[in-house]
């Protein structure tokens, strides 16, 4: 099934053929408290304390919460707000390397997942603090855990990698395809559904071969190459694309019975049960034409991006933007002393000439946009709407359905930031639906006591 | 996450790693929301296609109507380029010269005059092309109506004769004070007018019809010349097939109809879809991006409007010509269009839909 609209951006999946290699031990790493989407955890050390590789930094606080680990044993040089990828400083606790790597001894005893119950891999899931790693880092425990009245029947494993230049999850697939099936067939087990579509766009056949070939036998998946065109990683349009259900406006994966996991997360998953081992590492592509080694690296969470470069040669002189992430969706990055976490597919860097300035001339109503749009949104309008600051009407236009692809912003002639605009409407129109809920629900009251008195 | 990581190959940890010697310096990274690539595409660039591809069109019209047509170009161009750089000046706006927006309002307008027309009516019609018909409305992408066919609309409303003076085509050597003559259209409808019939009117064959061999506004009368540099915009993907294609399937359909009821007071389709500015309307005037719906869907119901009302004039109206009114028209039903032709979103059922937007 093709979903309507999307781009073809250049890929530039250059790093494609190198190995993935590992990072050699840093000096220091910041290990930020909130790597995930929801509550931040409780941080559990404080300055001056020894801590072991992968000891916990934080436990989580509630069941949308988990907690981060120590990449490397050392001492806490400060637990303060730091930079963080996101933009703005936030609590994380900085650990100096003491160069013994010493294992935590409280890890958690390698286990059969094949033997356990959904509820002990869950909670094991939880502790190792895994959380989806295609970057939206929702923690995995809660995707894996649907509300008895969802009825979940096909878990979908994403190896689309549409976003241009990374190629992280490719030689994830390539290098470690029977640990991505083996993830796979452990999240099918926590689910309890007994069907599985892999779906990989058609610029990667190899990485479908390598996993058609390690799947195991009691793992039942169906693999499929996509059309290559972004945003085909997205959930919904890839769930639209594999199994031709589409999930409603406001809705979840799971309301038409689909959960969607990154082939990264398949693999965390599985060191998490097998190796009783928590998230303290990834696979990043480092890449663009302004870093002078690229690399897929196998880079600790907390690793300093400075340092991160510095292993890739270093940045070209001509360098214009550093952003984490691919260049459709990914953060630009403006303090090199922020680390790598959990989320950072990749780390792009980009020469003064490539980074396009959104400078925003009129609108000349070409409708490319619309074209473009993959949720079937009308940009032009919304972004006129925006930009008059007249939030209130964003809602009518479906603003809160819109994925951020950045595909409208792609093939605008007129440069318009569509995207800022929408970031920015979404918030504002969250804010006036919050208002107008508070008003509801003061009249109510009001009304309430006026009846009673 | 393997344990050997950060180990040495004989499992001892390794050295933690110094930094490179000369740290990075980074200077003035830009830092904007994403994305951070675009697909390439400008205004100015899409506004050179449309010039690119009216270029045929435009050499056809120079060889028929020779010197007059030429002085006819440089003086709309030259005076929508004024008038452009003139406005923004009045309201302090930076001017805008450079998106060749203003040299394509001030070709199209040109191509919509007859080779003839004196230079007062040339200037005027940039004056309010431009002045009238854009920057009011806050200059480009605000203008409501074609700002070519504005102009061309109020020249023909305030000067009638001038605008309905047409030089007959003598190739490149046609003199300026050549002799004139009907258009196509016109000598027919004259004809009917009169009670006489089709043929009577000795209106040319399809074959000068096709190259431009016709009187006409100086650029719409190649209809083979306009629809090469149409077909090369929609294979350069500026314009969206919608609009050309229902403008000329609806136009033939109802002068087809017309026909086979009645062939000796009704022209054939063909005369009609060669004939007048129907290729020059079709293609480059109501396909501006501005003035049309953003939808397929939405293009598709614009495009069969101006089909059908070009028709309609052209059969039953006044005037022997109807393109320009039918686009105008259109165009102010554009904003209509866009509100009932909004796309479904992904994943909104099809009532659910209906429904809110009844809301």
């Amino acid at each position: 099934m093709k979903f309507s609209g999307g781009v073809h951006p250049a890929y530039h999946k250059d790093t494609a053929g190198l190995q993935i290699e590992a990072m050699p031990l840093l000096h220091r790493y910041v290990v930020p408290i909130a790597q995930h989407l929801g509550a931040p955890g409780k941080v559990l050390v404080a300055k001056g304390d020894r801590v072991a590789r992968w000891q916990p930094l934080s436990e989580p606080v509630g069941f949308v919460s988990v907690p981060v680990h120590a990449p490397t044993s050392g001492t806490v040089k400060q637990v303060a707000a730091l930079p963080h990828p996101l933009g703005r400083p936030m609590l994380a606790v900085e650990i100096e390397s003491d160069g013994e790597d010493r294992p935590w001894e409280g890890l958690a005893p390698p286990a059969d997942w094949r033997r356990l119950e959904p509820a002990e891999l869950r909670r094991a899931i939880q502790a190792a603090g895994v959380v989806g790693m295609g970057g939206a880092t929702f923690p995995t425990h809660v995707k894996l855990s649907p509300p008895a009245e969802k009825k979940v029947d096909l878990l979908i494993l994403n190896g689309a990698e549409c976003e241009p230049y990374l190629t992280a999850d490719h030689r994830v697939m390539l290098e470690q395809a029977a640990e991505v099936m083996e993830g796979l067939g452990l999240m099918m087990r926590v689910l309890g559904v007994t069907r599985a579509c892999v779906g990989i766009e058609s610029n990667k056949p190899d990485a479908l071969e390598a996993l058609r070939r390690a799947c195991p036998a009691d793992v039942a998946a169906e693999f499929t190459l996509l059309e290559t065109k972004y945003p085909q990683g997205s959930e919904k349009h890839l769930i639209y694309a594999l199994s031709g259900r589409r999930v409603p406006p406001g809705g979840l994966p799971m309301d038409v019975g689909c959960v969607v996991q990154n082939v990264g997360t398949a693999v965390a998953c599985l060191e998490a049960v097998r190796d009783g081992l928590p998230m303290t590492e990834r696979v990043a592509t480092v890449t663009g034409a302004a870093i002078n080694v690229p690399h897929n690296l196998r880079v600790r969470v907390g690793a300093p991006l400075l340092d991160v470069l510095a292993h890739c040669g270093g940045v070209t002189p001509d360098v214009g933007k550093v952003i984490f992430g691919g260049p459709m969706m990914g953060i630009g990055q403006f303090d090199m002393d922020v680390p790598l976490i959990k989320g950072t597919s990749g780390v792009l860097c980009l020469r003064d000439d490539e980074a396009v300035l959104f400078e925003g001339g009129p609108c000349i109503r070409c409708g490319a946009c619309v074209d473009a749009c993959p949720m079937g949104l009308v940009p032009s309008a919304m972004g006129l709407i925006a930009e008059r600051f007249r939030f209130e009407e964003l809602g009518d236009w479906h603003i809160l359905d819109c994925i951020e692809c950045g595909s409208c912003a792609y093939v605008c002639p007129s440069r318009r930031p569509l995207v800022q605009h929408f970031k920015r409407g979404k918030a504002e129109w969250r804010d006036i639906l919050e208002e107008r809920r508070a008003k509801t629900d003061r009249d109510a009251k009001r009304a309430e006591t006026a009846a009673t008195a | 996450m393997t344990l050997e990581s950060g180990t040495g190959p004989d499992g001892a940890p390794t050295e933690p790693a110094t930094p490179v010697a000369e740290p990075i310096t980074p200077r003035d990274l830009i830092v904007s929301a994403s994305p951070h690539v675009h697909a390439g595409q400008d205004v100015p660039w899409i506004m050179r296609q449309v010039l690119l591809a009216l270029l045929p069109g435009l050499l056809a019209g120079l060889w028929f109507f020779g010197l007059g047509a030429l002085r006819v170009l440089v003086l709309a161009v030259a005076g929508c380029l004024a008038c452009e750089w003139a406005c923004a000046r009045l309201v302090k706006r930076p001017a805008t010269l450079r998106d060749y927006s203003a040299v394509l309002t001030g070709v199209l307008l040109a191509m919509n005059l007859p080779s003839g027309s004196p230079w007062w009516l040339v200037l005027i019609g940039s004056a309010v092309a431009i002045g009238l018909g854009k920057a009011v409305y806050g200059g480009l992408g605000y203008n409501p109506f074609n700002p070519a066919l504005v102009a061309r609309v109020f020249l023909l409303i305030s000067f009638p004769v001038q605008m309905t003076t047409w030089v007959v085509p003598q190739g490149p050597g046609t003199a300026l004070d050549a002799a004139t003559g009907a258009t196509p259209l016109g000598a027919i409808k004259e004809a009917v007018g009169l009670g006489r019939t089709v043929a009577d009117a000795g209106a040319p064959g399809l074959r000068d019809l096709l190259v431009g061999n016709v009187g006409g506004s100086f650029g719409e009368v190649s209809a083979l010349a306009l629809l090469l540099g149409g077909l090369w915009l929609l294979w350069r993907g500026v314009i969206r097939w919608q609009v050309p294609v229902a403008f000329m399937a609806a136009t033939a359909l109802v002068t087809g109809i017309a026909h086979l009821a009645d062939p000796a007071h009704y022209a054939s389709p063909l005369v009609h879809l060669l004939g007048g500015g129907l290729m020059l309307g079709a293609w480059f005037m109501a396909t501006d991006m501005v003035t049309s719906p953003v939808t397929r869907r939405g293009l598709l119901i614009f495009g069969a409007g101006c089909g059908l009302l070009t028709a309609v004039i052209r059969l039953w109206g006044g005037y022997p010509e109807g393109v320009s009114f039918a686009i105008l028209l259109m165009n102010a039903a554009t904003p209509l269009i866009d509100r009932w032709t909004r796309p479904r979103v992904f994943g909104e059922a099809r009532k659910l839909y209906r429904e809110a937007d009844a809301a």
